[in-house]
């Protein structure tokens, strides 16, 4: 019992950080129709800047906010410059370009910091709490990285739902044409979903690495559990790219907990599911019968 | 209009092809696009006048000429050469495998370094029992058995695109290789497993005594081996794009509906298409196993499969002339960034990254600024030369 | 011949509905990759009038706004809104400078409510009062009636009326409308345009609206333009082009 509930908390809060990458590759599916794969390297590369910046001398949380900020500015300086000419062309092209930005920027931390494992700090422990004389496993960082990503959650709704911004960025995402000719600024629009994509994207990556190792190649997994938790989700929903997150998280940490030397398995098992999902469910888990087909 | 065709579009159809039967669903020359997934697969040699009008003739002409070249080759160069030209066969067998797949078919794989590995790993198997069976089988044995797995990535992959199909090849890259580690005692783990490099025969001590006089060291015979499995490949796949099955592969990619409305079956096509590609990564895995002596989890890394991806971007998708250049690249490429970035103050580790981050930078500016590849741009440059020349030469003509 | 027609009637035109031009368009051409689509088209849509393209389908209509748009940039010619060359001005601009172009197919954002694709005709203003919001659907109780509903839940009629209702939040001196009566029923088309009469004479709205449904548009306009092949076939008075048997039977199918 206390290993089921070890597991399973252990995998939530693995989720929510899937969650979190899921719904960064979510925003930008949902504007530009790319599937920014190297999100996780933009994120990476965040996290080894603010690794930087503690080794330093800083406090985690500023290197935190140093982190999410450069990850703001690197996703939309990208999309400026990088994305936007090949925005609307041949989706091919489109993967081409983000797998050649997964590759780049993935060789370039390994040359500006090094390829060696460094270890990443966490701001709170990771001992669970007692309650009387028992141990529950909740443990002050995996509060901290649920409540970081419900709090981000909370503020993308706020942006999407409540502000003009954000109204504008909807407008831009799913009516291109139209919203240009409403006035809206368009490109600009996408520029500011793919910074604030990576900024959520950067959360994930300081998350995960907190606590643990980094290494340029430490998103590689990453991505690929945040690409199949979007696909459970459905790719275009967001709320689906949380539960994905969720789902794939805990199915993950049951895996790596209940079967002998089961921690090899995981990669294989996020692959196996995302092909039974994108064979029997392509629209994702919650698409109805007129799922759209991308 | 007196001079015989010299486009590859309007040759016609081979008689047999070397690449089993075709189905007998004929389909038009699909035009093709201006996308990164649309040029005129030229064969390794091009149509010219003073070739046969048979392809497949033509094709066996080329792959002598070609036979002779790479003999040549092998025999003025050094032995580090040698051992750099062995690397570059199982790299362009790999990446002619994916040409055909993303430049005739429009579908890309992040996966083909995980089927490599399939390749591998079954050659280091079979290499490692006590009285292996003869060298061939035993490449034919990674060839089948990549086959299998590609079939079976292939049916899920047929009803997927784009980044679908990018990012389900990609699990597969990341996912495949924690089976080794899972069943270590079979597969080494993390260490992988060692490969005993089979001895030259003797008849290959003799043939290069006759031939060039040079000592016949393992290295010599691997470079053979792998460039006897490179022509053999490209042969095959050179053949195959000139047949009804490329012309259909083709009108898959272009023509996608107008194909279904013809009663073309995408799917099955499609999986033909994977089937064919895994077939050749296998059989490069197998090439890479033999030179590298190791099949270990980290020589099958997502970059391997993008460094693929970047020989066949760089050629041109859907050239193999362009897929034996990229892979060129791979190989060549990287010694001499690595010596410019020493040369500039960066440690070794740092160094060895400059390649990957070329590879990564060319894709993406070769994305934005050249979608058809280097190859293919400058073939249509050629094309539209020629073009202008024609124009000029006819209208001289009548005006004089 | 339509050519020799051309010539003739364009210049007959201009002296029929003299009026303040606000949007003049003149000599624009423009091609979709290899196809040329319009073909030195040369019109002008008068303040407080509602002048109709008219033509088949392929006459060019639908480019001829995306043009004057900006979304298709022109191989030649020019875009003048009020004395202002807006030819290259971008998209974005347009509807800033008083001109609201609503889409082919209705043009509703379908993920959004009815009040964001409303909320959104006004977001280039800045801060508009909710009495204008009010106001629009005064003008339609049937979307009212909807507002919290998401836009893909809406009838064809519904969507050209939020489209309508959204485009003149943006308070455009000159409405471009495409196909507006496009799969409606012929009650919802008249009421519609109707009701774009009602704007025209009462708020001194100005429309250019391109139809194929040829005897509809004729009925609600003032001055008809048509189209064949990407060129002006003629230019007249909306009543002396529907009294004009030969031309309705050549070009406009009725």
């Amino acid at each position: 019992m206390q290993q089921f509930l070890n597991v399973t908390l252990t995998g939530l809060t693995q989720g929510m950080i899937y969650a979190a990458f899921a719904l960064a590759l979510v925003l930008i599916w949902r504007s530009t129709r790319i599937v920014n794969f190297a999100q996780g390297s933009m994120a990476a590369a965040t996290a080894f800047i603010a690794l930087a910046l503690i080794q330093a001398g800083w406090s985690y949380w500023v290197a935190l906010v140093v982190a999410l900020a450069s990850g703001f500015l690197l996703g939309a300086v990208i999309e400026r410059v990088i994305i936007r000419p090949v925005e609307g062309g041949p989706e091919l092209n489109a993967v081409i370009v983000t797998l050649g930005l997964f590759v780049a920027i993935q060789a370039l931390i390994a040359i500006v910091f090094g390829s060696s494992f460094q270890s990443f700090p966490t701001p709170f422990g990771v001992r669970g709490f007692t309650v009387g004389d028992t141990t529950i496993p909740v443990t002050p960082t995996s509060l901290y990285v649920i409540g970081s990503v419900l709090i981000t959650m909370g503020l993308l709704v706020a942006l999407f739902r409540f502000t003009r911004v954000g109204l504008a960025m909807r407008a831009s995402a799913f009516g291109q044409e139209v919203a240009r000719l409403l006035g809206v600024k368009v490109g600009r629009m996408l520029t500011l979903g793919w910074g604030l994509a990576a900024v959520v994207g950067s959360l994930s990556g300081l998350l995960i690495a907190g606590g643990g190792f980094v290494f340029p190649a430490y998103m590689d997994s990453l991505i690929v559990f945040g690409f199949v938790a979007a696909v459970l989700g459905g790719l275009d929903s967001p709320i689906g790219a949380v539960v994905g997150g969720l789902i794939l998280g805990l199915a993950l940490n049951y895996v790596s907990g209940y079967v002998p030397r089961g921690s090899a398995l995981v990669n294989i098992t996020a692959l196996a599911i995302l092909i039974v999902v994108l064979l029997v469910r392509p629209g994702g888990l919650f698409s109805s019968a007129t799922a759209r087909r991308a | 209009m007196s001079e015989p065709q010299n486009t590859s579009a309007s040759t016609p159809a081979p008689a047999g092809t070397a690449a089993g039967p075709s189905s007998g669903k004929a389909t038009e020359e699909a035009p093709a696009r201006a996308t990164a997934a649309a040029n005129p697969p030229p064969a390794a040699g091009g149509g010219r006048t003073f070739l046969p009008q048979s392809t497949l003739l033509r094709h066996l002409l080329v792959l002598l000429v070609c036979a002779v070249g790479a003999m040549i080759l092998l025999e003025i160069t050094d032995p580090f050469t040698n051992s750099q030209l062995a690397s570059l066969t199982y790299y362009a067998i790999a990446a002619g495998g994916l040409t055909v797949l993303t430049g005739l078919n429009g579908q890309i794989s992040l996966g083909h370094g995980a089927l490599m590995a399939v390749g591998a790993y079954t050659v280091a198997l079979f290499l490692s029992a006590d009285e292996p069976i003869a060298l061939p089988l035993i490449l034919l044995a990674g060839v089948v058995t990549a086959t299998i797995v590609g079939a079976l990535v292939g049916v899920a992959a047929a009803r997927l695109h784009g980044p679908y199909l990018a990012g389900a090849t990609l699990a597969l890259a990341v996912g495949l290789p924690g089976i080794a580690i899972y069943f270590h005692d079979i597969f080494g783990g993390e260490q992988g497993m060692r490969v005993r490099a089979p001895r030259p025969p003797e008849v290959f001590d003799s043939f290069i005594g006759f031939v060039s006089g040079n000592s016949a060291t393992g290295t010599k015979w691997l470079a053979y081996l792998g460039t006897i499995c490179l022509l053999i490949t490209y042969f095959l796949l050179a053949n195959l794009v000139r047949s009804r099955i490329g012309r259909t592969w083709r009108a898959v990619r272009d023509q996608e509906v107008a194909a279904e409305l013809a009663g073309i079956n995408l799917g099955a096509w499609r999986v033909l298409a994977f089937v064919v590609s895994a077939a050749a990564a296998g059989l490069a895995g197998g090439v890479l196993a033999l030179v590298v002596r190791l099949a270990a989890p980290s020589g099958f890394t997502i970059v391997l499969s993008l460094s693929l991806l970047t020989a066949i971007v760089l050629g041109g998708l859907g050239s193999l002339l362009g897929a034996l250049l990229g892979s060129a690249l791979l190989v060549f490429l990287p010694p001499f960034v690595t010596d410019l970035g020493a040369d500039f103050g960066l440690n070794n580790t740092e160094a060895a990254q400059l390649a990957p981050f070329v590879y990564g930078v060319v894709l993406v500016v070769a994305m934005i600024f050249a979608p058809a590849g280097f190859v293919g741009t400058v073939r249509m440059r050629w094309l539209t030369y020629r073009a202008k020349q024609r124009t000029a030469a006819s209208r001289a003509a009548s005006g004089g | 011949m339509p050519e020799a027609h051309g010539s003739t009637a364009a210049s007959a035109g201009t002296a029929t509905v003299a009026g303040t031009s606000l949007l003049d368009v003149q000599g624009l051409t423009s091609s979709y990759g290899p196809v040329r689509a319009l073909d030195g088209v040369t019109l002008s849509a008068q303040a407080g009038r509602i002048t109709a393209v008219l033509g088949a389908n392929g006459a060019g209509k639908t480019t001829l706004l995306r043009t004057i748009s900006g979304l298709v940039r022109p191989d030649a010619g020019k875009v003048v809104l009020d004395g202002e060359d807006i030819t290259k001005a971008p998209v974005e601009a347009m509807v800033g400078k008083g001109m609201a172009h609503v889409p082919e197919g209705r043009g509703v954002i379908a993920e959004l409510t009815v009040d964001e694709n409303l909320r959104v005709g006004s977001l280039f203003r800045g801060k508009v009062p909710q009495s204008e919001f009010d106001r629009v659907y005064d003008l339609f109780p049937r979307i009212a009636e909807r507002r919290d509903n998401h836009a893909h839940t809406l009838s064809g009629g519904e969507r050209q009326m939020l489209v309508i209702g959204r485009a003149l939040l943006a308070q455009p001196r000159i409405l471009l409308l495409d196909e507006p009566s496009l799969g409606l029923a012929p009650r919802i088309v008249a009421q519609i345009f109707g009701l774009l009469r009602q704007l025209v004479d009462a708020e001194g709205l100005s429309v250019l609206l391109v139809e194929q449904n040829a005897r509809s548009a004729l009925s609600v306009a003032d001055v008809g333009v048509v189209l064949n092949l990407g060129k002006v076939v003629v230019t007249d008075d909306a009543r002396t082009l529907m009294a004009d048997e030969g031309l309705r039977h050549a070009y406009l199918g009725f």
